[in-house]
């Protein structure tokens, strides 16, 4: 009975943060569908079968899909008392995430650097804003990640510790699939001929 | 007993991954092998792998489906993709309509814009 109560009060506190991140996803459709309605707006310039690698944007897409996977794998760690495991998971995740967004940063200097910036056109206005809005969640939940491997060692018994573990596992998954239709809808369908 | 669940769960993580994984194979390999020439379908068949691996996604890395009930979760999920799916294909909707109304194809919009900008307005 006791553990019952406690799973609904776990579960109406996730609620909350829930909500947030469903408002979050009607965000990033808004800037979905003005990426789409602006891509071919190029005025002239490049257009995405021109700038997008789609091998480059399948490695990104690896390396995210592999941290969402070991912050899982972390965050059950830890849920299971294993707080040395779960650690090193969260450092892994750590580094991935970073690995990821640097490789978002390169991708956005070199082209800026090509004088493709999101001024050039609609089309990379619109790019730029829905991958780089992303790319900010991405840089927000590093920053979460790292106050959480700060306190994992002294806090791992603490139940809102733990709670609060699994919200940030829950906005890290959910990054990882915003970027699945950014990879699909930007880099693969954005990118044919 | 504690052990085997821990496994189990850590084994559904993997599952989950292998086939988010397969998915992005899938839509890149469709994307980059030209096996598909008409381009219309090959837009579609990249959105429903895109689809399907959100959906893998859904069940093995977010646990939507072992909520208690009332279910709140759910139904703020599927509320939430009515409404992206009204934003999403309303918008292409409309701004289609719109070109259609002026006149113009997206192409002929664009060089119209091209040669507007060469006058600089």
């Amino acid at each position: 009975m006791i553990k019952q109560q406690s799973i609904e009060k776990q579960e109406t506190a996730q609620l909350g943060f829930w909500i947030y991140l469903m408002t979050d996803m009607m965000m990033f459709a808004a800037l979905f569908a003005t990426f789409w309605v602006l891509r071919e707006g190029v005025n002239g310039g490049p257009s995405g079968s021109d700038l997008f690698d789609p091998h480059y944007a399948l490695v990104e897409t690896i390396i995210l899909l592999t941290s969402s996977v070991t912050v899982g794998l972390s965050n059950l760690a830890l849920q299971f008392g294993r707080v040395k495991q779960s650690f090193r998971l969260l450092a892994v995740t750590i580094l991935l995430g970073v690995g990821f967004l640097s490789m978002e940063l390169v991708e956005f200097i070199r082209m800026a650097g090509d004088s493709h910036g999101p001024s050039t056109s609609a089309f990379l206005s619109g790019f730029f804003t829905l991958v780089g809005t992303h790319g900010f969640h991405i840089l927000v939940g590093l920053i979460w990640a790292t106050v959480l491997i700060c306190l994992l060692r002294q806090r791992h018994n603490n139940v809102n510790f733990v709670r609060k573990f699994g919200l940030f596992t829950l906005f890290w998954h959910f990054l990882d699939l915003v970027w699945i239709f950014i990879f699909s809808v930007v880099y693969l369908i954005g990118g044919l001929a | 007993m504690n052990d085997r669940k821990y496994r189990l769960a850590i084994k559904r993580y993997i599952v989950g991954g292998i086939g988010a994984l397969g998915w992005t194979l899938v839509a890149y390999g469709l994307a980059v092998s030209g096996l598909v020439q008409d381009k219309p379908q090959l837009i579609f068949y990249i959105l429903v792998a895109a689809m399907l691996q959100l959906i893998v996604q859904i069940f093995y890395f977010l646990h939507i489906s072992d909520e208690s009930k009332p279910r709140w979760r759910q139904t703020s999920f599927l509320f939430t993709i009515l409404m992206v799916l009204v934003i999403v294909i309303g918008s292409i909707w409309i701004m289609i309509n719109m070109n259609y109304n002026m006149g113009m194809s997206g192409e002929d919009m664009n060089t119209y814009m091209i040669e507007q900008n060469k006058k600089g307005f």
